[in-house]
């Protein structure tokens, strides 16, 4: 009669070196998941996770590379549009440009108002499909949340807690996912402020009718 | 002389007559006026609603046939499909809410996911959220403005939406006269609409005005009725008893964020459970600048308001 695969000593070696390699690798998820302080869009962002048992907090996609819509349109009727450094390439980086105003052509009438930054405190130089950290150190747009961090810390630590920036989905990350915004999603990153809103609907409800001399009715 | 007037024969009608005559008339009158709208009753409940248990004293068996009855009569009186159940709380959780002052712009999204989510009426524009636009520098809920209408945020106001607080001493449950509202194990203070008389004590109670009473029959078109409705949240309200947030519990209790949150564009509430220590919820409580409203009269609410700086 043929042992039980169980009492054969090579399965049980196996065996074991797979429940060593599974804990291992686990434990390296793990590890990897929280050194990974800064979130990037589009990949899960959980920190507090036991690898596989908890659904991911994924960050929505910010735009990516820009394009500049040149005006023209191709023969399919098209709008051409071209990457930044296609004229970026032949002009001259001007590291004082602080504002749009103070453009000849192109980029006119963006409303910029973000401190005092100047143009190429964040837009890189040296490429300009990407962005660039204060250290020099290139960045992709997707990446952008890693350039808004290195001045906002504290809003991002506030977003890394989940006390910043809007969400859906499942606050139980055992019954489901989450999704979650990007800086750039509320935020214009030429003019962060966030912009003024008209409300909707006021209540009507009795209790709280207003008179006419602006307090409040009687309950 | 006494004795000559009471014996005094009686001819014709008398003055004392005439009186009784008008005095039965006019109680005659009165009698059916008062009666008048029976007249006019139809059995809008059945003797099976009538003579339904409290939510706590239903069998599972009992519960399920409540559902089913309330789907149809739905069906009857608003004439959409609908899915009621009964999500039970999860042991080892504990709701908490808090919001960002600092962050809310006023633009009350919340107060209309609200609205569509829990099957408001829609003539009221009834929502448990109600935005109080405050003058910067205080905090009395009582001087706010719920009617602003006008782009926000302005520059010298803050905005505080105020909706159940979810109390761990909740002076409403208290004062219910028939039980028909309790405090569920995750938090939830919830309200048996089968139960409530209509008394309308809790609402004087809430010091946070929170509870909303259905002086109507709400109105809500069937297209824009949410069918996945549970029994102690958002299932269409009769007409005459006491309603109020459940933190969405019909969703949260599945896991999912409430509709309030899910609305915020700016990001201003933090949903989550309290006995958590890795949660938001509790990273907020023991990070940020928190209050609670009204504090001094020691209702204990579980929502908490919080500044960035």
């Amino acid at each position: 009669m043929e042992p039980k695969l169980s009492n054969r000593p090579i399965a049980r070696w196996v065996a074991a070196a797979l429940g060593v390699s599974a804990v291992a690798s686990a434990a390296w998820f793990a590890w990897a998941a929280d050194s990974n302080t800064i979130p990037q869009a589009g990949i899960p962002a959980s920190t507090n996770a036991i690898a596989g048992k908890l659904f991911p907090v994924t960050i929505r996609p910010t735009a990516g590379t820009p394009k500049v819509n040149t005006g023209l349109t191709n023969h399919h009727g098209q709008p051409v549009l071209a990457s930044c450094s296609s004229c970026h390439a032949t002009t001259k980086p001007n590291i004082d440009t602080h504002s749009t105003a103070e453009l000849d052509q192109f980029h006119q009438g963006l409303n910029y108002a973000h401190g005092n930054l100047a143009c190429l405190s964040c837009h890189n130089a040296k490429n300009y499909d990407t962005l660039q950290l204060a250290t020099g150190k290139p960045v992709e747009f997707a990446n952008v949340m890693t350039l808004c961090a290195q001045c906002h810390g504290t809003t991002m630590r506030d977003y890394q807690r989940g006390s910043h920036g809007g969400m859906n989905g499942y606050w139980d990350l055992t019954k489901g996912p989450r999704t979650r915004n990007n800086c750039v999603n509320c935020h214009d990153p030429h003019a962060p402020k966030y912009p003024q809103a008209r409300p909707v609907f006021p209540p009507r409800d009795r209790i709280s009718v207003q008179k006419n001399n602006g307090t409040k009715g009687e309950h | 002389m006494d004795t000559e007037t009471t014996l005094a024969p009686k001819e014709g009608i008398t003055r004392r007559d005439v009186l009784k005559g008008l005095g039965a008339t006019l109680g005659l009158a009165a009698y059916a006026k008062a009666l008048a709208p029976l007249t006019e009753w139809k059995p809008a409940e059945s003797v099976d609603e009538f003579l339904q248990k409290h939510y706590k004293e239903l069998s599972p068996v009992d519960l399920n046939i409540v559902l089913r009855r309330l789907e149809k009569d739905t069906k009857d009186n608003h004439g959409v499909d609908v899915n009621i159940t009964d999500v039970k709380a999860q042991s080892g959780v504990k709701f908490g809410y808090a919001l960002n002052l600092s962050i809310c712009i006023g633009c009350r999204k919340c107060a209309e996911a609200c609205h569509q989510e829990n099957n408001h009426d829609r003539p009221s524009n009834q929502s448990y959220i109600r935005v109080l636009e405050m003058s910067k520098g205080s905090i009395d809920m009582e001087k706010g403005n719920a009617h602003y209408d006008h782009p926000v945020p302005q520059p010298d106001k803050f905005y505080m939406p105020v909706q159940c607080q979810q109390c761990d001493n909740p002076p409403c449950v208290s004062v219910c006269p028939v039980e028909a509202t309790w405090k569920e194990p995750d938090g939830i203070v919830v309200v048996d609409y089968n139960w409530c008389i209509g008394c309308r004590y809790c609402q004087a109670a809430c010091p946070y005005h929170a509870r909303r009473f259905n002086w109507t029959k709400p109105e809500i078109p069937a297209k824009e009725t949410n069918p996945e409705q549970n029994y102690l949240s958002n299932r269409i309200r009769p007409q005459g008893v006491m309603e109020k947030c459940t933190f969405c519990l019909h969703r949260t209790r599945n896991g999912r964020l409430p509709a309030c949150l899910e609305a915020c564009p700016t990001g201003a509430r933090v949903f989550g459970n309290l006995l958590d220590p890795k949660s938001e919820i509790r990273w907020v409580l023991e990070n940020k600048r928190v209050f609670v409203l009204k504090e001094d009269l020691g209702t204990k609410p579980q929502f908490f308001y919080f500044f960035d700086e």
